[in-house]
Formats: C-alpha cells, structure tokens, sequence
C-alpha cells in the first residue's frame, strides 16, 4: 500500500520499492555450469545476485532490471537472458 | 446583533480566510483577485491575522510555497485567477497528489489571447483535472460560507485535497453585496484545528514528502485521489449540514442547489454568479405562469453525478450553459459531463458569457425559448455571437 500522498515515513524503504517491473530481460543462472567465481555477484548494479546457504548464485528477480550485465561478466555462460515474460 | 458588512467578493473570501485562522498565506497579485491578497496583507500587517504572508515573485511559487507551508501541518490560503492559475498548473497536481489541504480562491477570468480580465470560467474549468475539489459561489455571501467550509473538507482526514473556491471575476469580485460575517469563535469551533496526521515536518519523525513514484505506485496514487474525491461527496454535504444549522444558510444540499425544478419540464444548469440571473428569470415567468427550474452546481469536482440525475427525473429539455469552450469539440465541460448521464432527455449546450460578454435576462428567456421550440438534442449554440 502507498501512503496517503506518497509520504514515507521510514529511512531505507526503497527495499519496499520492487524495481524488477522494469525489466524486459531475464537473467536465468543455471547452477550446473556456475564455477562460483563470483563476477556476477561483483558486476550486478543491483547487487541482487546473492549466494544461498549451500552457496548456490540466486538471482533476485524482485530487484534484477535485466541490464544482463552479469550474462556478459559471466566466463562460463552460466547466465542465459531471455525475454520476460509475465 | 448580526455583523454584516457591505463587501466585495474578494474581501469576503479575504475574511472567510481570517476567520478560519489560516496559518500561512502566498500569493501574488492578478486582477481581479488582487483585491484579496491586497486585504489580507492589510489583516496580517495590522495584527488582525496572525499568519506568515510570504511574498512571491509569481503564482507557480506562491503556489510552491503553498505547497512547502502545507507539508508542515499549516493551515494554508492563496488567492489566483486566469493566468496565474494557468502558471500553477504544475504544482497543482502536486498540491493534491501529495494530500495538501490547501484552500484557494480562484477569480474566473478569461485566457489570453486576446488579453482579457473579465469573467469566464475557462481558468478553473481547465485545471479540473489535477485532482483538485472545485467549488463555485453564487454571490458573496456564499463565497465566504463556502471558503469556511472548504478548510473543514480539505482537511477531513479521508478526503485530504486541496479546495478551489471559484467566484466569478468582477461580476461577484468587485461589486459589493451585504455579507454576514460570522463570530471567529463560532467559525473557529467548526472549523476546528488542522491536526495533520499524515505529514508534518518535526525532526523526531523524519519523513519524505514527493517522493518519485515509480511505475511501480504512480496509478495507485491517482486512484488514492480518485477514491477521495468520492468520499468528498459525502463530507461536502455532511459538512453542509453541519454549517446550515450551525450558521443558519444552507445551499441546497452542499453539492448541487435547485430551483423551482418540481414543476419545471425545461431545467437550466450551470454554475457561478449566473445562476442569481437565472433565478430572477425563473421568478419572472413564474409570475407569468410559466414553470422552469434551475439546478446549479456547486461542486463541479467531484461531480455528483447521481445528484444531477435524480434532481432531473421529471425534466424534458435541458439546457446547460457554459463559460468556458473545449475548442476543436464545440462544447463546454458541464455539457461534455453531465449530458452523457441525461440521454433520455433533450440535452443542449449554450456556450455564454466567454470573456466577460453580459448575460441579460433577456438571453436566458432566449435559451430557454430555444430550448424548447426550436433547439435539437445535443446542439451548441453560442449566445449573442456577432455573426
Ligand atoms: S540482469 Fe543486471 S540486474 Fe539482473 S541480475 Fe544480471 S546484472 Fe543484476
Ligand atoms: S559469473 Fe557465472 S560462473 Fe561466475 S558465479 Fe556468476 S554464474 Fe557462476
């Protein structure tokens, strides 16, 4: 829900703000291929590529604009972009 | 003893603005609001208001600064016409996306070009949708009743818009009519003291206000103002009531006013000063044992769409009279609004009074004869055009 008039009332709510909607294309990670070098995790502007607890690389598509900069940083093409489809 | 004053429409909102013990005032001078702004000058300078009245070098900062005021929780109050409500245009929507119960009174005026300071109601009619709840007066004493109320409803915590207050330039500005000024006690307690709970600056509570709404929220929040704009409806009327019995006048029910439509197969609507001709005219032919009525709009935003249907039921002929033109599709904004709610009645749209040309008795009883022998469903006829 928005407030009325838009007003925000914590600091550091933009994580409530889920600019994944502006995406066209979709960065899947296929974890077979992955060598855990971690340059996506470096390069993703959104900082939203994260290793899970077995250390598996998880995109966050609530966040991820599909810039597909981690496709191209990626040395192995464990990332693949695709169009988004909704 | 009642306190009336002889005043102008420009010192009666000045006062309705005093009463209501507005906090900060911004506006720049245009005539014909200037009177206004001069007169609350002259209560600020001489201790009788004690509110900030900041100076401004156009109308889209005195707007701004209206804005600014707003989003610290004060009662706020400015005063435009014409062109300088075309200049706030931007921040208009702005005043009501961001919820700010600022109250304004807006002189209709005439667009340039041709430069032109006399009435019509173009200015309002082509701010209508910024979100802003638009109220138009008849006559004086009706300006200050509505500006009153207008902070009660601006500031109800479930409508939160900015109120325009539209009186027609000169015609109602500067002619003077005796106007009942209430005690400032009595206005005060139902005014009551804007407690803003939804944004005022204070440092324990940091917040920000006009925030960038991605594609994300930015529908959502015109759809927050839509859904004010229907409780509106009811708080206009609710708050109505409470004025009508608390200060003894009563308009209709708050949204529309009728006159003499009981009876009447052929009804008038339009809104502002004209409806006081109508009524003369409809009191004249009554004489004659002639039946019409008038409805009158009060509040053009929101627009009481069921209201307006359910005062027409026995009407045939309608005629709705506009001072203001949407160019390139030959009507006015009551005409494109209300006639698709009327199709099973002769609708026709008579397009009056643009720049101040007068509208004499003789030019209603001219509409209301072509309403009914001559005019077909859905004609615009411009009134006392030189061919
Ligand atoms: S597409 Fe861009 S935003 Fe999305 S995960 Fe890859 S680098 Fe990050
Ligand atoms: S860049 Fe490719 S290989 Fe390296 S961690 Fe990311 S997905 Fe795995």
């Amino acid at each position: 829900m928005v407030n009325k008039g838009t007003i925000i009332y914590e600091p550091g709510n933009s994580i409530n703000n889920k600019t994944g909607s502006w995406r066209v294309f979709k960065p899947i990670l296929d974890n077979d291929k992955c060598i855990k070098c971690e340059n996506c995790y470096i390069f993703c502007p959104e900082g939203c590529i994260q290793p899970d607890e077995n250390g598996d690389f998880k995109i966050d598509y609530d966040y991820c604009k599909g810039c597909l900069i981690c496709e191209e940083e990626c040395p192995v093409k464990a990332i693949t972009g695709i169009r988004e489809e909704k | 003893m009642q306190n009336v004053k002889v005043i102008t429409g420009t010192s009666a909102a000045a006062e309705a603005a005093k009463l209501a013990d507005v906090d900060v005032i911004a506006a720049y001078p245009i005539t014909p609001q200037t009177t206004s702004v001069e007169k609350l000058a002259e209560f600020v300078a001489n201790g009788e208001l004690n509110a900030e009245y900041i100076k401004v070098e156009s109308e889209h900062s005195a707007i701004s600064a209206c804005v600014g005021a707003s989003a610290t929780g004060a009662r706020t109050f400015t005063a435009t016409s014409s062109q300088g409500l075309a200049l706030m245009h931007e921040i208009l929507f702005a005043a009501a996306g961001m919820r700010m119960p600022i109250v304004m009174m807006n002189a209709n005026r005439a667009l340039s070009a041709p430069i032109n300071i006399w009435n019509d109601q173009q200015d309002s009619i082509s701010q209508r949708d910024t979100g802003w709840i638009q109220l138009y007066a008849e006559n004086n004493q009706e300006t200050l009743d509505l500006i009153i109320q207008a902070f009660k409803i601006a500031e109800n915590e479930n409508v939160l818009l900015p109120v325009m207050v539209n009186l027609d330039g000169f015609i109602l500005t500067h002619t003077v009519e005796p106007v009942e000024i209430p005690e400032k006690e009595k206005v005060l307690n139902f005014v009551g003291q804007y407690e803003p709970k939804h944004a005022y600056l204070r440092p324990e509570k940091p917040m920000t206000q006009g925030a960038l709404g991605d594609p994300e929220w930015y529908m959502e929040t015109r759809h927050d103002v839509q859904k004010a704009q229907d409780v509106a409806l009811n708080v206009i009327k609710d708050v109505h009531d409470k004025f009508a019995e608390k200060f003894g006048r009563a308009y209709g029910n708050g949204l529309i006013e009728t006159y003499n439509i009981e009876n009447a197969e052929t009804v008038l609507i339009t809104m502002g000063s004209l409806c006081g001709t109508i009524k003369d005219v409809i009191d004249e032919l009554k004489a004659e044992g002639k039946e019409y009525g008038l409805l009158k709009i009060i509040s053009y935003r929101p627009l009481p769409t069921e209201e307006i249907k359910e005062a027409l039921k026995g009407a045939k002929n309608v005629a709705i009279l506009d001072k203001d033109i949407s160019l390139g599709l030959d009507k006015g904004a009551l005409f494109t609004d209300i006639a698709p709610f009327l199709k099973d009645k002769k609708t026709v749209n008579y397009i009056v009074g643009l720049g101040g040309r007068d509208i004499r008795k003789a030019n209603i009883k001219e509409i209301i004869e072509h309403t009914e022998n001559e005019a077909k469903d859905t004609e615009t006829k411009w009134i006392g055009l030189k061919e």
